[in-house]
């Protein structure tokens, strides 16, 4: 008896399940919403190229961090990778890091496994953290599509807040043709205290294929 | 002599599509504006892929399929390269021969994206692949940043003939 009053609530739920899933637009590789401008960014942890795990919350003491989801396969990633080593020596001494995360599926792109992270780490001697997002959560929680795709988090204090999405400059073929350097101008206000005068920018870059999809 | 002629017909066509396969023009904002503002009643189909992207590439073959198919019908396919404009001859036009795509084949050299993706679609992360299907006669737009096979371009191009 019991079970027979329960199971037409079952069965409509699992029909309505099942028609929801079937009347969801097919937009498999949809962007994730992703963080705001202005918007407060949730402690993660993940395994750094080292054996360690770092958190958001390990970076408490500092001005802020700088984001950058990249990869070991993507062109446009490996053209910025010297100006993104550049960052971390221009402002990890001023409390404002690199903190570099690779959510790649390495099913996609072999370059991509934890290994190869490692190794590339080593021989272009990354002075910051390189991360490994396996489930993609964090990638996600962000927004972040494609690489290089840089967030700017300013610590305020009790929360990290979002305050620049975006690319590095303005210029990936070559470093020498930049005109707006994105990034340092966001960062350099940060440290003054002045609000980021462009906080959202957009470049081309190689997906971020979502293992879902 | 009929069926010579259709040989020599078809040796033209396809020496004429080999010619095409190698040439890759290197372009600059304008001329996608160009397309993008263009008053005609043709349906241009722009994607946006790289010769390192493995979903673009996977792609290929889907668009050159309906650029064949849909020829007569006033539907034009543009492959507009995001390779580095340094690698056209090392690697974008061998990779070009090699495939046998007989599709335009644009490189786009404006390495300042951010001026131009949104006026491609303000829905543009900048990821690639990514595909505008656009007829400004019809006033019709559409823009996906996700991979697309035959079945969904003949399925999106539906709305535009």
């Amino acid at each position: 008896m019991k079970k027979r009053f329960w199971a037409p609530f079952i069965i409509t739920l699992t029909l309505g399940t099942l028609v929801s899933a079937a009347l969801r637009p097919e937009r498999t590789q949809t962007p994730p919403a992703g963080y705001p401008i202005g918007g407060t960014v949730a402690d993660f942890k993940l395994k750094n190229v080292d054996g360690s795990v770092i958190s958001l919350s390990n970076y408490k003491d500092k001005k802020g961090v700088i984001v950058v989801f990249t990869s070991n396969h993507c062109p446009f990633s490996k053209v910025y990778e010297e100006r993104i080593i550049g960052l971390d020596k221009k402002y990890a001494a001023q409390g404002f890091p690199v903190l570099a995360i690779n959510s790649n599926d390495a099913g996609d792109y072999e370059e991509n496994s934890f290994d190869n992270m490692k190794k590339r780490a080593q021989e272009k001697g990354y002075s910051f953290p390189y991360l490994q997002d396996e489930t993609q959560a964090v990638a996600k929680a962000f927004g972040a599509t494609r690489t290089p795709h840089v967030f700017i988090l300013r610590n305020d204090g009790s929360k990290f807040t979002v305050q620049y999405i975006g690319t590095i400059d303005d210029n990936y073929q070559d470093p020498a043709g930049v005109t707006k350097r994105y990034v340092e101008d966001a960062v350099s206000n940060i440290l003054m205290g002045k609000p980021v005068v462009v906080t959202q920018t957009k470049a081309v870059g190689c997906a971020i294929g979502w293992k879902d999809a | 002599m009929i069926k010579c002629i259709r040989l020599l017909g078809a040796w033209l066509f396809l020496g004429h599509q080999v010619v095409q396969a190698q040439e890759v023009s290197v372009v600059k904002w304008k001329e996608i504006q160009n397309i993008l503002s263009q008053s005609s009643d043709t349906t241009y189909i722009v994607n946006f892929w790289a010769t390192w992207c493995k979903p673009c590439v996977a792609e290929l073959p889907h668009f050159e399929e309906v650029q064949k198919n849909y020829k007569d019908r006033n539907v034009k396919v543009i492959m507009v390269s995001m390779d580095f404009a340094k690698d056209l001859t090392a690697r974008v036009i061998p990779f070009v021969s090699q495939h046998q795509l007989t599709g335009k084949v644009w490189l786009l050299n404006e390495p300042d994206a951010n001026n131009w993706i949104n006026k491609i679609s303000t829905e543009w992360s900048g990821a690639i692949p990514a595909t505008l299907i656009v007829n400004n006669q019809k006033k019709k737009k559409v823009f996906f940043e996700q991979k697309l096979d035959y079945d969904r371009l003949v399925k999106e191009l539906s709305d535009f003939l």
